[in-house]
């Protein structure tokens, strides 16, 4: 009966994608940003570390406008992790799982990112 | 690991197109999966023109009128067409659901019909469920005890305990849930997926079971249980309005429970 060479039938592709399954991805995907970013805060640690000529010259490499859309990025997707890591606590205690309450929550998450992102610059 | 892309054999064609019946005043047009094992060839997309005042309501109702009048070869799993046998569970626009249920009128634009996602296709529309029928199985979905039942009368309930299992055991298993989710496809191998695990639930929180200890010890395993990710998929697809992902949450509660 089994036939090895059935297809498999196409998923991600054909599948319309729920807000929760996206913020799901996200939230892998700003997990793996931010490992990264700690790797660039080393850098930059280990610039202050090594005196003020190499601190000056990775501070100047920040300011440019790729090392300010990198911090931006990065801020973004801190807070999201956050954001979205409380509401994980929030489902480990078992609530928040009927389906209106699980797609408030996607938006709480999203403005939360949002208003948490703008006014961290703001407040620089 | 996650396999985006699908194998050779599964990236699907264009298929044919059937024009709507001549004088047709509401035509709908249907892009259905299509995949004929004795063929040898890779699967395609049929499209059909479907006069939708000479057909009931139903995306069922629209195979069975392509199956009747169009083309015979047309496979697919139907049985009760009122949502409680299961088994026309597909993808359709999109979404997991029963296509007995399922109204055309719902879906705006084509009708997009696919299988159920990310299984081995046997033909057409039927996936292979010998793997998840074997998952459910391995829950041990029957009522296990040790002390002798009551000798004048059966295993009694409460009203309060009968209702804790009410909602788990309204299941219907048409996998809608559990191939809707990326973990499942990704690791179908090793996790239960949510139609099993919401099977799990249901003889945990059953008081009458005395096999509580045994059932969570089967279950602490990284993969079985932990793969799910709270991605909401199962509770957003279920077309029986059923919560595998709540019933998840509370399985992986009374798991950190008994450590205490």
């Amino acid at each position: 009966m089994s036939n090895q060479n059935r297809p498999q039938s196409p998923h991600f592709t054909i599948y319309r994608w729920p807000l929760s399954m996206t913020l799901s991805i996200l939230h892998r995907m700003t997990g793996v940003a931010l490992s990264v970013g700690l790797i660039a805060l080393m850098v930059w640690l280990l610039a202050i570390a090594s005196g003020e000529t190499a601190y000056v010259e990775l501070q100047g490499q920040v300011q440019t406008i790729y090392g300010r859309l990198l911090l931006i990025g990065w801020s973004f997707a801190f807070f999201f992790h956050l954001s979205n890591g409380v509401r994980h606590l929030v489902w480990d205690t078992g609530a928040g799982f009927e389906k209106s309450q699980a797609q408030i929550s996607s938006y709480l998450v999203i403005i939360s990112t949002v208003v948490l992102t703008l006014a961290y610059w703001l407040a620089l | 690991m996650a396999q985006f892309r699908l194998p050779a054999n599964s990236r699907i064609k264009k298929g044919k197109h059937f024009t709507a019946a001549e004088g047709a005043t509401r035509p709908q047009r249907f892009a259905v999966y299509r995949y004929d094992p004795d063929s040898g060839e890779n699967p395609r997309i049929d499209t059909y023109d479907i006069d939708m005042d000479s057909c009931g309501p139903m995306v069922l109702d629209v195979l069975i009128k392509i199956k009747n009048e169009i083309d015979p070869t047309l496979t697919f799993r139907r049985s009760c067409r009122e949502g409680i046998c299961g088994s026309c569970a597909m993808n359709i626009d999109g979404g997991n659901t029963l296509a007995c249920t399922k109204s055309v009128e719902s879906v705006s634009g084509d009708v997009k019909i696919y299988p159920l996602p990310h299984m081995s296709v046997v033909k057409d529309l039927v996936p292979d469920l010998t793997k998840f029928y074997a998952q459910y199985a391995s829950i041990k979905p029957w009522l296990q005890t040790r002390t002798p039942a009551p000798p004048d009368s059966e295993r009694l309930q409460s009203k309060a305990e009968q209702e804790l299992i009410n909602e788990p055991a309204a299941c219907i298993l048409c996998a809608c849930c559990s191939t809707s989710c990326p973990s499942y496809w990704w690791n179908s191998d090793r996790y239960l997926g949510p139609a099993a695990l919401l099977a799990s639930y249901r003889w945990l929180v059953d008081s009458r079971d005395e096999a509580t200890g045994e059932r969570l010890d089967e279950l602490e395993d990284p993969f079985r249980l932990y793969r799910c990710h709270t991605i909401m998929n199962c509770t957003n697809t279920c077309p029986k309005g059923l919560n595998p992902a709540k019933a998840i949450a509370e399985t992986k509660k009374m798991l950190a429970d008994r450590q205490h």
